[in-house]
């Protein structure tokens, strides 16, 4: 059975809806952050499989750009939840609801 | 047309005089060197004037007018407006008698105004006001006269509350400034209107001359037909409403009837400011637009019929006035008023040069008797109520003798200034005929300013014999005063002026004595030989407009009126007459003689009224006057209860409170409460959890994919 574009586009979904929905329910900065991390791959894919769909290259170019997108923000994401924790002692987003200390 | 740059010269002096006063003068604070600025400006001024005006081909010795055309100030499609300055004849003599007065004047304040903390301060008003006057007389076109006129205006404000610290002053200047701008309203609706009318004729122009580029609009008028004698031609848009137009304006500036109530107020200023703004020049500026325009006005007759009713009501209605007043300043005031109403009136029969010549000569004697009650008032220690006067002649005998000279002037003795110039306005009165006018109305006019010269002679010599002769009142009054204020100091003696102020006194004596005799009539001259031809209406009657014959019966009938063979004047055998008739075969024997009787009853009629007032003030200078008369007629109540209280109770109750506080307010405050209220709402947004705001998102971005997902056919073809 060869595999439709369909498969990857309903997988890519689901990732999607699981990355948004954890963001919206994790309280867990690095939970939230992962959630993000796999919404951004879901889209990698959806990318991917389009292109191999349409043969044509320029999918898998924005595949790279996402990534390396992705990880500059995981550098300052990274960077921005530990100085959070330095100064709240805790990964709970609601803690972190005031500008002030 | 000559061309020179020295006409400039004579408004821009002054302008740097006030300039220099105003910025070096306020440091100095030094008075000899303000008063030395201040009129030795005024007097280049003066010796260009008298330069421009006499030289050989000058302006009062050529046909054509001296001109001087500095830039283009405005041009908008066909409407052009230049700042040029002109000097023809009637400017000319203009020019000539306020530069000399106003340099005696600024002479005398020199003197006057010592001591006083605003010296450099008044003394850059006044000569900004020279500056301004000159400009609306010099002025080639309306606009420009305009400027000149508001000029004057606001330098008259600035005067009017130049002694900030009284109490009067302030509202006083306030009057003057907001009465004058309702006779603005209707100059410039008038400009606005000639400029329509000369734009549909073809020649679009508010020039007075000329030029390279313009023709005159007082031409193109003047080539028009002559507007009916009928009311609704006030309203046509035609020469009669914007001559109905500019007289409003005239009669802003030169107080009379609607709008007189300002010129007594504004005797608040200091006197040389009222000799020489409120009596001599500015509010004479009224008269000069009208005879500049004369062109216009003897195209609309209905127009003088209103100028002539205007200007003899003011006469009279200002002269009783002037009876009954006790603040010396306040009876020249309105003697002022009433005089300016004879020059309206002259204007209004036509008798235009006449109208000017008393300008001038009431320029010189009404000078004269400001300055005269300035130094009164100087010498009195500000004492300006004629009731704690008289008895001044031992003590300001100069004084005395100067205004003399300026009260037999006013009074019409001949001889003396200003009987040559009433004379002559109420011979032209009796004698002209306005087109479309029944006969009688010029009968009437010279009745009543017969009174008028009348009331003139009594009300002048009621306050010559209250200042300067009777008992010493002043001295009781001052004993009180120095117990009241327990000074402890001997009585103030009243004392003469100082030289800087008797002289410029003696000079206007002298010009108030000797200076009409440069425009005595042909019947009074031809009594003697010499110059048979009247010099100044020589001069001046080829500029202004004549009004239209109609028809000589008329005047035919008047002469007949008299049965009287010719009959000795002034001593003078009958037989004189007929011979220099001979001579002049261009005046009318008959008319000639009836003129010599005008004359003298004229002079009767000044002789009676010095005489009345002598018997009547000078055993009783205290005596009451009509209660009405004191009280000015109520003008002033009237005017309050029926215009300024109707304005003040519609601003405050329907503009400040309902509409003000009500509309404005409540839009201003009802704006600010619901975004005040809308901010409340969507605060909620902000509550600072992340996780709200990624489900904001959320929301967003399926509100978008819906969007694309009903109408993306739509918009992907509209990107393609």
């Amino acid at each position: 059975m060869v595999p439709q574009l369909s498969w990857y586009l309903a997988l890519s979904a689901v990732l999607f809806t699981i990355g948004v929905v954890g963001v919206l329910i994790k309280r867990n900065v690095i939970s939230m952050f992962m959630c993000i991390e796999l919404m951004l791959n879901a889209v990698n894919l959806t990318f991917v499989a389009f292109s191999s769909y349409f043969r044509d290259v320029s999918g898998q170019l924005f595949v790279f750009i996402v990534m390396t997108v992705a990880a500059a923000e995981a550098a300052v994401g990274l960077g921005i939840i530990i100085a959070i924790f330095r100064n709240r002692e805790s990964l709970d987003v609601d803690d972190a609801s005031v500008l002030k200390l | 047309m000559t061309q020179t740059n020295l006409l400039s010269l004579i408004i821009f002096a002054p302008l740097a005089g006030a300039l220099i006063n105003w910025l070096v003068g306020r440091r100095l604070r030094n008075e000899r060197f303000i008063g030395l600025v201040a009129c030795g400006s005024v007097g280049v001024s003066t010796i260009i004037a008298f330069y421009l005006g006499f030289k050989s081909d000058g302006a009062l010795r050529g046909t054509q007018p001296i001109m001087d055309h500095l830039w283009t100030w405005i041009q908008v499609g066909a409407f052009r407006a230049d700042f040029g300055l002109a000097m023809d004849r009637l400017s000319g003599i203009y020019a000539l008698f306020v530069t000399l007065v106003g340099l005696l004047i600024h002479i005398f304040a020199t003197g006057y105004m010592h001591g006083d903390r605003g010296y450099y301060r008044f003394f850059a008003y006044l000569n900004l006001f020279m500056f301004a006057m000159l400009t609306l007389i010099l002025g080639d076109n309306l606009l420009l006269m305009f400027v000149g006129w508001e000029g004057v205006g606001l330098c008259s404000y600035l005067l009017i509350g130049y002694y900030i610290d009284k109490e009067e002053a302030a509202p006083a200047a306030k009057k003057a400034f907001i009465a004058n701008r309702v006779g603005d309203w209707g100059f410039v609706l008038g400009i606005l209107l000639l400029f329509w009318l000369t734009w549909r004729a073809g020649a679009p122009s508010i020039s007075f001359f000329d030029k390279t580029g313009v023709t005159s609009a007082l031409a193109t008028v003047a080539g028009m037909p002559i507007d009916g004698f009928t009311w609704h031609a006030i309203f046509a848009g035609g020469i009669t409403s914007v001559a109905v137009l500019l007289f409003i304006g005239a009669t802003g500036k030169s107080a009379q009837i609607p709008l007189l109530v300002w010129l007594p107020d504004a005797m608040a200023g200091p006197t040389p400011v009222s000799a020489l703004i409120h009596a001599a020049t500015m509010v004479t500026a009224g008269v000069y637009m009208v005879v500049r325009c004369s062109a216009i006005f003897t195209h609309a007759p209905l127009a003088m019929f209103i100028v002539a009713i205007i200007g003899a009501a003011t006469a009279l209605f200002a002269a009783t006035i002037g009876l009954a007043q006790n603040d010396i300043k306040k009876v020249l005031a309105y003697s002022t008023i009433s005089q300016l109403g004879y020059m309206f009136m002259a204007c209004g029969v036509g008798a235009f040069v006449a109208a000017i010549f008393h300008v001038m000569t009431h320029a010189f004697f009404k000078a004269q008797l400001f300055l005269g009650s300035g130094s009164v008032i100087h010498g009195m220690h500000h004492e300006q109520d004629m009731r704690r006067m008289g008895g001044l002649r031992k003590y300001m005998p100069i004084t005395w003798l100067t205004m003399c000279a300026g009260w037999l002037a006013i009074c019409g003795i001949p001889i003396w200034a200003g009987f040559f110039s009433k004379d002559e306005i109420l011979w032209k009165t009796w004698s002209g005929h306005l087109p479309g006018v029944p006969v009688g109305f010029n009968k009437a006019l010279w009745f009543v300013g017969a009174v008028t010269a009348l009331l003139t002679a009594v009300y002048m010599t009621r306050l010559m014999v209250m200042t300067f002769w009777g008992s010493e009142r002043f001295r009781e009054e001052h004993v009180e005063h120095v117990h009241e204020h327990d000074h402890g100091h001997a009585v103030h003696e009243p004392r003469e002026s100082p030289l800087s102020m008797t002289i410029p006194l003696i000079v206007l004596a002298l010009l108030s004595t000797f200076g009409g005799l440069v425009g005595v009539p042909y019947a009074l001259s031809s009594l003697t030989g010499g110059h048979p031809e009247n010099y100044f209406e020589q001069r001046l009657a080829p500029i202004v407009s004549s009004v239209p014959e109609h028809g000589e019966g008329a005047t035919e009938g008047d002469i007949h009126w008299l049965s009287t063979p010719p009959q000795p004047v002034d001593g003078k055998p009958a037989v004189e007459v007929a011979k220099a008739d001979h001579a002049e075969a261009v005046h009318n024997a008959e008319e000639i003689t009836q003129e010599r009787i005008f004359t003298l009853i004229s002079v009767l009629i000044g002789l009676t009224g010095i005489s009345i007032g002598w018997f009547m003030f000078r055993q009783q200078p205290l005596r009451h006057m009509p209660r009405l008369l004191e009280n000015k007629y109520y003008v002033d109540e009237i005017y309050d209860a029926t215009i300024i209280q109707p304005i003040l109770v519609v601003s405050r109750e329907g503009l400040w409170k309902l509409f003000d506080i009500g509309v404005i307010d409540g839009l201003v405050h009802g704006l600010g409460r619901t975004v005040i209220r809308f901010g409340k709402t969507v605060r909620y947004m902000q509550i600072g959890f992340v996780r709200a705001y990624a489900a904001i998102i959320l929301a967003g971005a399926i509100i978008i994919i819906g969007y694309f997902a009903y109408n993306g056919a739509h918009v992907l073809r509209f990107l393609k």
